[in-house]
C-alpha cells in the first residue's frame, strides 16, 4: 500500500476541483483510502489521516468512523500523535457518544504528565467537550494545576474550570479557595483567564456574587479593590510591546475587568462608590480615535448605566455615546443606538436632548441603523414632542424598506393614540398611514380606526369628506378602502349634504358616491373582505340616501347570484330586506352608536336570549325566498344584532372568510333592534366544532341515564322514524337522539335526507346519516344521530322536514314532533 | 459567548471553520451558506454587526476571505471586531504573507 498522500496535497487536489461533484468524488476517493489504512491498524500514518479527516469534516463530510483512530493516537506516546488525536477529540467527539468516556483515563494520565504541552492538550480537551462525568472525575486535577506556578498551565487550567463549572456548577465551591491568589500574576494570559472565571462564577451564583463582594482575601484587598487597582495600571503603565493594540495596552482584558466590575456592582452601593473614579478616569483618557478605545468606552458606559453610580457619571456616560452617534463610522453608531435603546427607560431626559441626531439617523442608508432608529423614536416620543416627530416618522415610512413598513405603521398608530393633540391631528395622521403604507398595515388597525372615528362625533364630516376623496383617487390599499367604506356607509348622508366645518365642502351627489362603491365593488384589487364591506355600505345607504334607492336595490340583487359565497349571502339577505322587511329597513340600518373598545379581538360572548319560541326551519343554498341560507347565519344575526335571536356561535368559524365576520360582530356589537325579529335558522351540520364547545367530550353513550323511554316521531306513508333518547350523567343539558327511519312499502326510499329545526333556546347538531337509501319492507333502517342541547331544560319540541324519492316521485313532508317524554329534557 | 468562528471566501468556500456548541453537520453548511449570502449583500458603508437569527454577526473583509464570528447578547461586539483584526494579524506574523 502506497504512502498515504500528506494533508498539503490533499488540500491543494481538492482546491483544484472546479465542481461541487467534482470535489466530492475526490473526497470519496480518500476517505476510502483513509478506511482501509485503518484497517491495516498502521501506526505511523494514522496521525496523517486522521488530520486529512479533519480537514474533511471541516468542509462538511462526515468523518464519525475516525472517532476510534483518535482515541488511538491520543494513548500514544508520540506528541505529534498525541496533538491531531486530541484536537480530533475536540472536532469529532462531544458528550452524545458514547466512545467519550473511554477517553477520560487518557486525559487523567495526560494531566499528571511531565510535558507541560501535554498537560496543556489535556486540560484544552477536557474544557472543550468534556461531559459532566468527566468533569466529574477530573475536577480535582484541574483544580490542582490551577494552583501551579506554570503559568502557561494556569491559564488553561483556569478555562477548563470554566467548562467544569458550566457542566457541574456543584463544584464551583470546589475552586473557590483556588481562586484566592490569581489576581495576584503579573501574567496576563493568567490575568484575563481568572477574570473570565471569576465571571462566570459570579453570574452563576449570587451566593459568590456576595462571597466576593464582601469578603476580603488572604492577600489582604478586596476584589473590587483588587481589580480597579489592575485597570489602573493597565491605563496608566507606559508602552508595553506584548499587550499592545494600536496604542492601547491590553484593551481584551480591559474589557473583561469592566464586565466583572458591572457584574459586581449592580444593585451593590459600596462596591459602585468604589469604582466610580476608575470609570471616570477610563471615560476621559481613552483615546478615541481608533476602533480599540470606542470598544472600550463602549464597555464603560455599559457598565456605568448598570451599576449604581451618581449622576454626574451616568450624564457623562450619555454624552460619551452622544458623541459616538456623530462618529462617521456605522458600527459605532450602530452601537451607540443600541445602548441608548437600553438606557431611554431610566434616564429618558438625559436621551431626549441628543433626539435630534437620532431623527438623523433615520435617514441613514444602513438597515441595522434605521431599525435601531426607528425603535429608539418611538420610546422618545412624548406630549411635547409628538407632532415633530410625527413628521420625521410619517416621512420615513414613505422611504423606508418594505420589511420596516408593518412595525413603523404599528408605532405610529400607538404612539398616535397615545400622546394625539386633538382629534383632527389624530385621523389626519392614521389617513396618511394608510394612505402611504396602507397595505402592511395590520389587520386590526382597521376596527380600530373605525371605533375611533365613531367615538369622535363631531368630526364625522370631516372624516367621510377626507376619507372620500383619499378613495376617488386611487382604491388599491385595501385597509383604506375598507375604513373608506364603513364610513361612507355610515356618514353618507352628511357627505352628501356638504356640510363640514373643518375644511372646504366639496359637492357629491349620491350618485358619485355609488358609483366610488360600485366600482369598489368590482374593481380585481379589491379582496374578498374589501367587497362586503363595500356592499354593506351600499345597503346602508339605501336609508341615508333619497334619490338612489332603486339604483341600490338593482346593486344588491346582481350580487345575489355571486360567486363569492359571502357576497351572495349579503347581497340575497339585502335583497330579502328590500322584498319582505322593508318596514325594518330603516331600523336595522341607523347609524351606529359610540362603540366600547374593544381590547381584544377574540369571540364575542354568546348572547342569549328569551326569545320567540317561533322554530325555525333549516335551509340549505340556495335560499327559496323569504328565508335566509343555514350556513353563515351568523352574518345575519350580527346584521340583527342583539336580543331577540339564538345563540350566536362564536366568531372564529373556519368556514368564514377570516376577518370579516369577526369585524362585524365587533362593529356591530350590541345592536338593539326593536320589532320583530326575522326568523333565525338553526345552526347547521356544516359548523360543528362550535356546538360541541358547550358538550362534554366524553362519549355520551356509555353513561346513559336509567332508560328514556323511545318515542315515535313520524309515522305516514309507509315511512316510519323512532326517537331513542340518551342523556348524559356529566352534563344533563344535553340529549342525544337517535332516530331510525324505516320504510314498510314495497318500494325503496332513495335520496333520503332528515332535516330538523328546533325552537330559540335550543341548539342543534345533526350528525351525518349511515345512508341515505331506506330499504323496502322493514329490512333495513336509516341511523342519523341529533345532538340537542337544552341549557334552559325547556320542553323539547322539533319541527322535522323529510325529504325523499320513493315510486319515482320526490316527496317531501313537514312535521312537527311534540311528544318527547319529559325525561329527555327534564 | 462567542457561537462559531469562520472564514469564507468570497465564493462560499470555508476556509477554516470552529464552532463552540454543537451543531448537526448537514446544518452547518447551510449556515455557512446564508451566513456568507448575509454578509456579501452588504456593501462597504454599511456596518459590520448583523442580526441573525438568534445570534449576532460580526464579520470583516480581508481581500477575498471573510472572517466571519457569531457571537450572543453578552459580548461587546466592538471587542469582537478587535480580536478578529488580531486573530489576522497573529496569523500574519506566524505564517507571513497571509
Amino acid at each position: 500500500m502506497p504512502a498515504p498522500i500528506r494533508l498539503r496535497e490533499l488540500i491543494r487536489t481538492i482546491r483544484t476541483a472546479r465542481t461541487q461533484a467534482e470535489e466530492r468524488e475526490m473526497i470519496q476517493k480518500e476517505c476510502a483510502a483513509i478506511r482501509s489504512s485503518f484497517r491495516e491498524e498502521d501506526n505511523t500514518y494514522r496521525c496523517r489521516n486522521v488530520a486529512k479527516l479533519l480537514y474533511m469534516h471541516m468542509l462538511g463530510y462526515p468523518a464519525h468512523f475516525g472517532q476510534l483512530e483518535c482515541l488511538k493516537l491520543i494513548a500514544s506516546q508520540k506528541f505529534t500523535d498525541k496533538r491531531i488525536g486530541y484536537l480530533g477529540a475536540m472536532l469529532l467527539l462531544d458528550e452524545r457518544q458514547d466512545v467519550h468516556l473511554l477517553m477520560t483515563n487518557c486525559i487523567k494520565n495526560d494531566l499528571n504528565h511531565s510535558t507541560q504541552y501535554v498537560q496543556g492538550l489535556a486540560l484544552c480537551t477536557l474544557g472543550c467537550m468534556g461531559s459532566s462525568e468527566m468533569c466529574r472525575d477530573l475536577a480535582g486535577e484541574v483544580e490542582k494545576l490551577l494552583k501551579t506556578s506554570n503559568s502557561y498551565l494556569r491559564k488553561k487550567a483556569a478555562l477548563c474550570a470554566v467548562h467544569v463549572i458550566r457542566k457541574v456548577p456543584e463544584l464551583m465551591e470546589m475552586f473557590l479557595p483556588a481562586t484566592k491568589n490569581l489576581l495576584n500574576e503579573k501574567n496576563h494570559g493568567v490575568l484575563h483567564t481568572s477574570v473570565v472565571l471569576l465571571t462566570e462564577m459570579c453570574e452563576r451564583s449570587p451566593d459568590m456574587l456576595a462571597h466576593f463582594r464582601k469578603v476580603k482575601n488572604l492577600s489582604s484587598s478586596q476584589l473590587v479593590p483588587q481589580l480597579v487597582r489592575i485597570l489602573k495600571n493597565l491605563i496608566m503603565s507606559g508602552y508595553s510591546p506584548e499587550h499592545d493594540v494600536s496604542g492601547i495596552s491590553d484593551p481584551f482584558l480591559q474589557v473583561r475587568i469592566l464586565r466583572l466590575l458591572r457584574i459586581l456592582g449592580r444593585n451593590d452601593d459600596d462596591s459602585s462608590e468604589a469604582m466610580n473614579d476608575i470609570l471616570a478616569q477610563v471615560a476621559t483618557n481613552t483615546e478615541t480615535s481608533k476602533n480599540v478605545g470606542n470598544a472600550i468606552l463602549y464597555e464603560t458606559v455599559l457598565t456605568i448605566m448598570d451599576i449604581k453610580s451618581e449622576s454626574g457619571l451616568r450624564v457623562l456616560a450619555i454624552n460619551i455615546l452622544g458623541r459616538f452617534l456623530l462618529n462617521n463610522d456605522k458600527n459605532i453608531r450602530y452601537v451607540a443606538l443600541t445602548s441608548l435603546l437600553k438606557t431611554v427607560q431610566t434616564d429618558h431626559n438625559a436621551v431626549q436632548r441628543h433626539r435630534s441626531t437620532i431623527v438623523d439617523c433615520l435617514k441613514d442608508l444602513d438597515v441595522s441603523i434605521k431599525r435601531r432608529a426607528m425603535e429608539l423614536s418611538f420610546a422618545l416620543v412624548n406630549g411635547n414632542n409628538v407632532r415633530g416627530m410625527m413628521k420625521e416618522l410619517l416621512y420615513f415610512l414613505d422611504s423606508c424598506e418594505p420589511e420596516f413598513k408593518a412595525d413603523c405603521a404599528s408605532g405610529i398608530f400607538l404612539a398616535a393614540e397615545k400622546y394625539a393633540p386633538s382629534k383632527r391631528w389624530h385621523i389626519d395622521t392614521i389617513m396618511r398611514v394608510l394612505t402611504t403604507a396602507g397595505s402592511y398595515v395590520r389587520d386590526d388597525a382597521v376596527p380600530n380606526l373605525i371605533q375611533l372615528i365613531t367615538n369622535s362625533v363631531e368630526m364625522h364630516a370631516y372624516t367621510v369628506q377626507r376619507l372620500y376623496k383619499a378613495i376617488l383617487g386611487d382604491y388599491s390599499q385595501q385597509p383604506l378602502v375598507q375604513v373608506a367604506s364603513w364610513c361612507i356607509g355610515e356618514y353618507g348622508d352628511l357627505l352628501v349634504s356638504g356640510q363640514c366645518e373643518e375644511e372646504e365642502p366639496i359637492q357629491v351627489t349620491e350618485d358619485e358616491v355609488l358609483d366610488i362603491l360600485e366600482s369598489v365593488l368590482i374593481s380585481n384589487m379589491s379582496a374578498s373582505v374589501t367587497r362586503g364591506y363595500a356592499l354593506t355600505a351600499i345597503m346602508k345607504l339605501s336609508t341615508r340616501f333619497t334619490c338612489t334607492v332603486n339604483r341600490i336595490k338593482k346593486v344588491v340583487s346582481i350580487y345575489g347570484s355571486s360567486i363569492d359565497v359571502e357576497l351572495q349571502q349579503r347581497a340575497v339577505e339585502y335583497n330579502a330586506l328590500f322584498k319582505k322587511y322593508d318596514h325594518m329597513r330603516p331600523a336595522l340600518l341607523e347609524r351606529m352608536p359610540v362603540m366600547e373598545k374593544v381590547t381584544t379581538n377574540g369571540p364575542t360572548e354568546i348572547v342569549q336570549t328569551n326569545g320567540e319560541t317561533e322554530p325555525a326551519v333549516l335551509e340549505t343554498k340556495p335560499p327559496p325566498p323569504g328565508l335566509q341560507p343555514a350556513t353563515q347565519a351568523n352574518d345575519l344575526l350580527d346584521l340583527l344584532g342583539g336580543s331577540d335571536i339564538t345563540p350566536v356561535i362564536p366568531t372564529a368559524p373556519t368556514s368564514k372568510p377570516p376577518s370579516a365576520g369577526g369585524e362585524l360582530l365587533d362593529l356591530l356589537g350590541d345592536l338593539n333592534l326593536t320589532g320583530s325579529p326575522v326568523s333565525a335558522p338553526a345552526p347547521q351540520i356544516a359548523q360543528p366544532p362550535f356546538l360541541l364547545d358547550g358538550l362534554s367530550p366524553q362519549p355520551l353513550f356509555n353513561d346513559i341515564a336509567a332508560g328514556i323511554p323511545s318515542i315515535t316521531a313520524y309515522n305516514k306513508n309507509g315511512l316510519k322514524i323512532d326517537f331513542t333518547f340518551e342523556r348524559s350523567n356529566t352534563n344533563p343539558s344535553i340529549t342525544v337522539i337517535t332516530i331510525q327511519a324505516s320504510n314498510s312499502t314495497e318500494l325503496d326510499m332513495t335520496d333520503f335526507v332528515f332535516q330538523a329545526a328546533v325552537p330559540k333556546t335550543f341548539q342543534l347538531q345533526l350528525l351525518s346519516p349511515s345512508s341515505s337509501v331506506i330499504p323496502a319492507f322493514n329490512s333495513g333502517t336509516i341511523t342519523q344521530v341529533i345532538k340537542v342541547l337544552n341549557p334552559q331544560k325547556q320542553q323539547l319540541r322539533m319541527r322535522i322536514k323529510l325529504t325523499y324519492n320513493h315510486k319515482g316521485s320526490a316527496m317531501q313532508d313537514l312535521a312537527e314532533v311534540n311528544n318527547f317524554p319529559p325525561q329527555s329534557w327534564q | 459567548m462567542i457561537k462559531f468562528f469562520l472564514m469564507v471566501n468570497k465564493q462560499g468556500q470555508t476556509r477554516l471553520s470552529r464552532y463552540y456548541e454543537h451543531v448537526e453537520i448537514n446544518k452547518r453548511t447551510i449556515l455557512e451558506a446564508e451566513v456568507i449570502k448575509n454578509c456579501l449583500s452588504r456593501s462597504k458603508d454599511q456596518c459590520s454587526f448583523i442580526e441573525y437569527k438568534d445570534f449576532r454577526l460580526v464579520y470583516r473583509q480581508y481581500a477575498a476571505l471573510f472572517v466571519v464570528v457569531g457571537i450572543n447578547e453578552t459580548e461587546n461586539e466592538m471587542a469582537v471586531y478587535e480580536l478578529i483584526h488580531n486573530f489576522v494579524e497573529v496569523l500574519d506574523k506566524y505564517f507571513s504573507r497571509v
